[in-house]
């Protein structure tokens, strides 16, 4: 094949020719895509942010949920040294509106899958599987646990997450939320690179 | 801002929840193949609503201000902290696939391996708080700029520098619409 012809190949799939997915399966744009128009779901994702600032006085964001959990956690096994933590003593872990955002996202994603017939039940995702085989799962829940613990430790360190800073923060004109969410893509984008394209 | 009372607030946080986590996965951002896309810069999906939520939002949240109805809520500029904490943040989106919002969103869905992932961010959560005194001391001193936003760091009257940037993110918007394949 010539390159004329593998750049017609590339663009008859929709792929720009400069991201042509390395093996079958791995292709993003072969999968189904959102329900809804990205832009409507942001505008009214805008919206509910207004709304929660002037109802509950508080900006969307989902990470410190998941602190406060692990607290709780942390003071069923050793309570003493969960409440001698500098973060513990300035955000003690209880059952706050953060959690509940985060408790009320599970539900709400559940109710939009099974309204719209997108319930996944799957312990691999199709392009993950595509990439690292069907047999690759204790693999794929090590890198989500690995992927975890860098998140949520980079997240505290940042002061917050894809919602606090990324919507919440950028919103406001906060300089650090703009600069942590493009460190957020920065450091996704070559971990996904090497993961996917190398 | 109204006043309600603690159980009243949860309640609404519940509700909150819920809608952010339909709207999440309605956008389908809660899909492994739509985050990794985005990280593998073949899918905008996640750019255009984040985008269009911002633009929406601060439309919104500075007319509210306007006219004294809500307090602002401006997390701290710390250069140091928010460049490794993002850094170390954007590798773990990419080996999860899924952040903390879309990941509650995924379980939501049925993506058990998001489970994995969440385990993981409760332990890295609780190991953050064993360094918690050590980086107050430190990493979060270096750079630290207070509640610093773009047009003081211009500096340039707020609601000017809205006139200007709104209508570049909007711009930006519509380059990402015709230029990105979804």
């Amino acid at each position: 094949m010539t390159p004329y012809q593998l750049m017609d190949a590339a663009l008859m799939f929709g792929v720009p020719s400069f991201a042509v997915a390395a093996q079958p399966g791995t292709d993003p744009l072969a999968y189904a895509g959102p329900a809804w128009s990205p832009y409507i779901v942001g505008a009214l994702i805008g919206l509910l942010s207004m709304a929660t600032f002037y109802f509950s006085a508080k900006a969307l964001g989902a990470s410190s949920a998941y602190a406060a959990l692990a607290g709780m956690l942390g003071r069923v096994v050793a309570p003493k040294h969960t409440d001698s933590l500098k973060y513990y003593q300035d955000h003690p872990p209880i059952v706050d509106w953060g959690l509940m955002l985060v408790a009320g996202t599970v539900v709400g994603a559940f109710l939009a899958a099974w309204q719209g017939n997108e319930l996944t039940n799957e312990w691999l995702p199709s392009m993950w599987a595509a990439r690292f085989g069907d047999d690759s799962l204790p693999l794929r829940l090590t890198a989500a646990l690995m992927g975890g613990i860098c998140m949520a430790f980079g997240a505290r360190l940042a002061g917050g997450c894809t919602s606090g800073h990324g919507i919440s923060g950028t919103l406001q004109l906060s300089v650090g939320s703009w600069i942590a969410v493009i460190c957020f893509f920065i450091g996704g984008i070559v971990t996904a690179m090497l993961m996917y394209r190398v | 801002m109204k006043k309600m009372s603690l159980p009243n607030q949860l309640l609404l946080g519940l509700l909150f929840g819920v809608i952010f986590g339909f709207l999440l996965q309605k956008g389908g951002v809660a899909k492994y193949h739509v985050l990794l896309g985005s990280l593998l810069l073949e899918d905008f999906t996640v750019m255009k609503v984040m985008l269009t939520a911002i633009i929406v939002g601060s439309v919104g949240i500075f007319s509210l201000h306007a006219f004294n109805l809500v307090k602002l809520d401006i997390k701290p500029t710390r250069y140091a902290a928010n460049i490794i904490g993002g850094l170390v943040f954007g590798v773990g989106f990419g080996l999860l696939g899924y952040c903390p919002g879309t990941g509650a969103a995924a379980l939501g869905q049925g993506n058990w391996d998001v489970v994995g992932g969440i385990v993981g961010l409760l332990l890295g959560s609780y190991l953050f708080a064993e360094f918690s005194k050590v980086f107050s001391k430190t990493i979060n001193k270096w750079g630290d700029r207070g509640q610093l936003t773009l047009p003081e760091l211009i500096p340039m009257e707020r609601t000017k520098f809205l006139l200007i940037w709104l209508p570049l993110l909007t711009v930006s918007l519509f380059a990402i619409h015709w230029i990105a394949v979804r």
